[in-house]
């Protein structure tokens, strides 16, 4: 087996890697690219711990093999804020809600949360639910995750929120 | 869970693909990945260990959906999710655009692929179920050329179907009822929602102008090594009201039909059971979606 | 308590989680986002068999693997490192990292395989061949007492690991007068916290300086001492960072085994050796499975519903091997008879291993099984004498006027108002419209139930209960430390000695440092110290770091403002009782132009040693270590009587389910819950661990459990099989506070960080049998699996229709 070159775009950066075919995306973006951002909670396609969007779509990283995203875009949970350290508003959303405890599952489901946004920016509770439902969280029982995405959707529709 | 070396080629186009397949050497695997919803952990957990990977996301023409002369054509690499929000899977194929809805969750579905749940077999997965229960056409190539399997007949035994090693499947045609009032019914129950079925039932029936059956299809996912479709109980419901006592008295056929097995999640009499249960509502659902 | 009273600038008020933000940002710092250069990587080769002499082990294939730096095996490691803790009294049986001539687990490491990467480690861990004799293994939970079930630990003789027998106070007398009797059995199916991240540790050996480093995802009292007892070297050759962000952990994230190995590796080959346990790792081989209980009760009472006295007779299997785990008998003996005025209790605890992977401490050390028992009898009595079980519940509660109120096994309740949270539940639930909506779905043939559950988490930890179980354990302090610095500018630092996994310590120490020191908390630094500078302390278990931690933080910052009040009269010229502070301004009372700023004071302690006042050292530093709040510091007297846990929160639970009679589906479609946990320091914190620990019982409740075959085969071992709760399977919670402060604490706090997993299993079952109550079932085995449910309706049905 040999390794292949790959190129693909992070956080709108191009990034060029050379990698064995079996070596998974987030392998690629946490241990190659320095993204440790992106968790790895089952490596089965079951937590969601994983998840980043691939061309602008929620997908989970481990069922992914990196030279599968060859010229392809990505986005990790880095790159929601717009980088230098920013913070965007559905992560913000997230601090103001304290939708989180250990932080694990967070990068995650801020990628679930906001792919759901970008199509559904006047989401019901029972859409916000569903979109979360293939990510998993131990501490928080999802409920401040809710609240939060919502907060989101209702600051960027002009409302107060709380 | 980091799979087994393999090699990897990107394909770009379906004879390429197939030329990689018709390759390999004796015992040697080689596999399509489309979405690797399902593939992926397999080879991470070392279940599935092939030499060589053939990539066949960026085909083109491999994704996408055509509704032509009542049938509704669906490309292999056809993504769950763009099935689900399709318009036309919507418009003529509402039964699948209701299981669609059970497939995983949402990020799977933006990865997975129509093509890839079919060819991977499971005997509880949604769209192996609707495609026995509409009579799809499943449409392979292979260096030979293409063939068409009916879906009775294309899934065999637990994860394992028609397709063979070198083929590569390009095509799921559903045909659409047109013929009279048309209702949907699909229900499933799983321990949480989005796991696989423990049991999946489906069901489409057609009524004429004074609400009599004259088309039932009826079939369960999960209590037998593939997708069923209970043929007796679709001929004893044809030509009644679909009456609920019609309904249960023809329920009794499913016993035939069926062989459930114990699992971690359900015991073979719970599926036995459920399964009567769950067919009996879709189609009750689907009576009371077309007569509405 | 505090003389400020309730009118607090930043405790209890909404403020963000100042930890929050860089776990927004992708920026925490886990195990396993820590590398050091030179680093090598573990993989494990496990047992397929339940229980197996190991013949052999032949590792040179796996050796000629590319990348391979090592594989170590049971027969080194066992020559060359002591054997890892046991809680009990258990000389003979031997617990290593990895299997020792036998294997008593499936899933239980074998060998560990040192590579360049992970990828290629596991390439390795395949070739290594493994020569096993199976032999039949020891699974069922009550044949383990049998003498004759196959021998987990042939040198220990038995499968019984302890068994102890209790009685406090007037057992048999109240037995006697009590008009009824009612016994039943109760099961807690074997379920764990599962962290989203696993564990994972990194250690390197610098030989020059002679430190093991150690970076481990770790929640665990004595952890280097652990390490230094298996590898043998001093406690202070280990350092462990303890600012690693742990990815939640609940109780279970102790890798004692795990460091063991990658801290021997590190030595012996002189590389950074990291094991980050897989997902498969982790479910059968991690032995971080949590309680697997059967409970046989009988209670006592009268037909007016008070309940006199319980006789409770309780077998854990505790797994292969059993480390802390078997003393999650001994801590629930802290509040044995719940919220309830029970005059006497007998308890017998009993200890087995068998063939499972091992247990370790869950979230409530033992409590929430203990909770789901009692309220299982709480529900069967009523159903028996048919009172309401709110009613039943009211007429048992300990009454506000009551505490301190101390029950049978010693043990003191500090405050607490039982009557009030549960009203006040009631009302958040919409109680009548509850009962309406429950009826009208019945009235519909759905199925559907209210449930009940009102109990306690006790919190502070006290390790004395480990003495009961185990002679030998004389461990009577369970201390936790604070240390606070001013600096010359007049910035402050406060400095905590262990890890956090999710439970937002930054937050409490900087809340209630600005709170005490009037300062606004987000300038407040803290850090974690490693654990050759940390102060003193026993880890975030316990539900122990509000209250202790807390109170040490209090104390260390009461001391750093008496300092500064000092410096301040003395430079005022004034004594100290007549100098004022309020939010950074030092100054005579009613004389508010005569002032110091707080930035001077510092500069003065820090700079100006000739004008300090005599006899006080220059600059401002203080520490705090404090022993458990309200402990003896005793051991239990000759009728085992002590007190336990110094502080007591107490949870109402309303959820209301419907369940489907055709599938046994049961959906949880309202939750209510009010707590009461003393002063809250941080309320969205609090809440989050009141509903999130509610979510993990919802789970315990309906959906987890780790499963084995008649054979000792593991069947649960990826989340394909054991099953999380998701989005969909937890509603969105109603919650209410109360606030009974403690007296123990500085500033009434209690704790909170077991939450709603104490009280939600016990709860749900309570909704699920009110469901199921107009067919006359009554199920109390948890997990309630919908085709045990759905069994259990088509059986009645059929009894019923024959």
């Amino acid at each position: 087996m040999t390794e292949k070159a790959i190129a693909l775009t992070v956080n709108g950066e191009l990034r060029r890697a050379s990698v064995m075919p079996r070596m998974t995306l987030v392998d690629l973006l946490r241990d190659m690219l320095g993204l440790t951002g992106t968790h790895i909670g089952c490596e089965h396609g079951v937590c969601g711990a994983c998840s980043i969007l691939l061309d602008g779509v929620a997908v989970r990283s481990c069922l992914i093999f990196a030279v599968q995203a060859d010229g392809h875009s990505v986005t990790t949970v880095e790159g929601l804020g717009g980088g230098d350290g920013r913070i965007g508003d559905l992560q913000d959303a997230f601090w103001e809600c304290h939708a989180m405890q250990c932080g694990y599952c967070t990068p995650g489901m801020l990628i679930a949360g906001h792919a759901l946004l970008e199509e559904n920016p006047e989401p019901t509770t029972e859409e916000i639910r569903e979109a979360i439902s293939g990510n998993l969280c131990r501490c928080t029982g999802y409920t401040q995750i809710v609240e939060a995405i919502a907060l989101c959707a209702a600051r960027r529709n002009g409302e107060d929120g709380r | 869970m980091k799979a087994a070396e393999f090699d990897y080629i990107r394909a770009d186009s379906v004879a390429a693909a197939c030329e990689a397949l018709a390759a390999a050497g004796p015992g040697e695997e080689r596999k399509i990945v489309a979405g690797g919803q399902t593939l992926v952990p397999l080879m991470a957990m070392r279940l599935a260990r092939p030499s060589l990977l053939v990539d066949i996301d960026g085909i083109p023409g491999l994704a996408g959906i055509d509704s032509v002369d009542g049938v509704v054509a669906i490309g292999a690499m056809t993504r769950q999710r763009a099935a689900e929000l399709s318009p036309a899977v919507r418009s003529e194929l509402p039964l699948l655009a209701k299981a669609l809805r059970f497939v995983g969750h949402p990020q799977t579905r933006n990865r997975g692929t129509v093509g890839g749940s079919l060819v991977h077999g499971d005997p509880a997965a949604e769209i192996p179920l609707v495609a026995v229960a509409l009579d799809a056409a499943l449409e392979a190539e292979s260096t030979g050329g293409r063939r068409v399997c009916p879906a009775d007949g294309f899934f065999e035994t637990p994860m394992v179907t028609a397709v063979a090693p070198d083929e590569c499947l390009v095509e799921a045609r559903f045909p659409v009822w047109n013929a009279g009032r048309i209702g949907t019914g699909f229900r499933e129950v799983a321990s949480r929602q989005g796991d696989f079925a423990i049991v999946a039932a489906a069901a489409q029936v057609a009524l004429d102008g004074d609400g009599t059956c004259t088309r039932v299809a009826a079939a369960l996912g999960g209590v037998a090594p593939r997708p069923v479709r209970i043929a007796a109980l679709e001929d004893a419901l044809t030509g009644t009201r679909l009456e609920d006592r019609a309904i249960d008295a023809a329920l009794a056929s499913v016993e035939a039909v069926i062989e459930p097995d114990d699992d971690l999640h359900a015991t073979a009499a719970y599926r036995g059971r459920v399964a009567k249960v769950l067919l009996g509502r879709a189609i009750r659902e689907a009576r009371d979606e077309a007569l509405a | 308590m505090s003389d400020r009273g309730a009118n607090y600038r930043y405790v209890s008020r909404k403020r963000r989680a100042r930890e929050d933000r860089r776990f927004i940002a992708g920026k925490g710092r886990f195990a396993a986002d820590i590398a050091v250069p030179g680093m090598k990587h573990v993989a494990l080769v496990a047992s397929p068999h339940p229980r197996a002499r190991i013949r052999s082990i032949d590792a040179s294939r796996a050796l000629e693997s590319p990348g391979v730096h090592s594989v170590l095996t049971g027969d080194e490691l066992s020559a060359e490192t002591a054997p890892l803790f046991n809680g009990l009294d258990i000389p003979n049986v031997k617990w290593f990292p990895l299997a020792v001539g036998m294997t008593r687990y499936a899933g239980e490491w074998v060998a560990a395989v040192v590579a360049d990467s992970r990828y290629l480690a596991e390439d390795a861990a395949e070739l290594v061949e493994v020569d096993y004799k199976p032999l039949p293994a020891a699974v069922e939970i009550e044949s383990l007492l049998d003498s004759d079930s196959p021998p987990v630990h042939p040198e220990h003789g038995s499968n019984v690991l302890v068994r102890k027998n209790f009685e406090w106070g007037p057992v048999e007398e109240d037995f006697a007068r009590s008009e009824h009797t009612l016994a039943y059995r109760a099961r807690w199916g074997r379920s764990s916290t599962v962290p989203i991240e696993t564990f994972g540790v990194l250690s390197r050996w610098d030989p020059i300086r002679e430190i093991l480093d150690v970076w481990a995802s770790i929640q665990m009292p004595n952890y280097q001492e652990q390490i230094a007892n298996a590898l043998g070297i001093p406690t202070n050759a280990i350092r462990v960072y303890n600012d690693v962000d742990v990815g939640g952990s609940y109780g279970v994230k102790r890798g004692i085994k795990h460091t063991v190995i990658t801290a021997y590796l590190a030595r012996k080959l002189g590389m950074p050796v990291r094991l980050i346990e897989d997902r498969l790792d982790n479910m059968s081989g991690g032995d971080a499975h949590g309680p697997d209980r059967l409970f046989d009760v009988t209670l006592a009472f009268d037909g007016d519903g008070t309940i006199r006295s319980m006789k409770l007779r309780a077998i854990d299997d505790v797994g292969a091997y059993p480390g802390r785990g078997p003393l999650q008998l001994g801590k629930p003996i802290t509040a044995l008879v719940g919220p309830y005025r029970l005059s006497s209790v007998a308890y017998e605890a009993i200890s087995v291993t068998s063939n499972k992977t091992g247990q370790v401490p869950v979230r409530g050390f033992g409590q929430s099984p203990t909770n789901f028992m009692i309220e299982t009898g709480v529900d069967l009595v009523a159903r028996r004498l048919g009172i309401d079980r709110m009613e039943l519940r009211r007429r048992n509660l300990i009454e506000s006027h009551e505490f301190p109120w101390r029950i049978p096994t010693g043990t003191e309740y500090d405050s607490g108002d039982y009557r009030a949270v549960l009203d006040k539940t009631l009302d958040l639930a919409d109680y009548d419209s509850l009962v309406a909506r429950r009826d009208a779905a019945r009235a519909a043939g759905k199925l559907a139930g209210i449930g009940i559950a009102t109990c306690l988490e006790p919190g502070g930890g006290n390790n004395i209960f480990e003495q009961l179980l185990n002679e030998k354990l004389e461990i009577t302090t369970f201390v936790e430390s604070c240390l606070m610095r001013v600096d010359m500018h007049g910035n402050v630092t406060a400095v905590m000695s262990t890890t956090t996994s999710g439970q937002g310590h930054e937050t409490l120490i900087a809340t209630i440092a600005g709170e005490e020191l009037e300062r606004d908390p987000d300038s407040i630094r803290v850090t974690h110290a490693d654990s050759l500078e940390a102060l003193p302390t026993r880890s975030p278990v316990a539900s122990r770091m509000a209250i202790v931690l807390g109170s040490a933080t209090s104390e260390a910052a009461r001391k750093i403002r008496s300092k500064m009040i000092k410096i301040a009269a003395h430079n005022l010229g004034v004594g100290e009782d007549r100098v004022e502070y309020q939010t950074g301004t030092f100054f005579v009372r009613g004389e508010p132009a005569r002032k110091l700023e707080w930035n001077e004071i510092a500069g003065i302690a820090h700079r100006q040693f000739h004008r300090l006042p005599p006899g006080t050292d220059p600059c401002l530093q203080e520490f705090s270590v404090l022993q458990v709040p309200g402990a003896s510091g005793q051991l239990p007297n000759e009728k085992k009587e002590i007190q336990l846990y110094p502080c007591f929160s107490f949870q109402a639970h309303i959820p209301y389910v419907e369940i489907d009679p055709g599938t046994g589906k049961v959906e949880v479609l309202d939750y209510a819950i009010g707590h009461d946990c003393g002063t809250v320091i941080n309320p969205d914190i609090v809440r989050g661990m009141i509903v999130g620990g509610l979510a993990h019982g919802i789970g315990a409740a309906l959906y987890e459990k780790f499963a084995y075959d008649e054979d000792g085969q593991f069947l649960a071992g990826s989340f394909v099989d054991y099953l999380l709760p998701s989005s969909h399977e937890i509603p969105m919670v109603k919650d209410v506070e109360h606030c009974t402060p403690s007296p123990k604490t500085s500033l009434g706090q209690k704790g909170s960080g077991e939450g709603g997993y104490l009280g939600a299993p016990a709860a749900i079952a309570s909704a699920v049998n009110d469901a199921l109550a107009p067919l006359d079932i009554s199920l109390a085995e948890l997990p309630m699996r919908l085709c045990d449910i759905e069994a259990a309706i088509h059986e009645k049905r059929t009894e019923r229709t024959e």
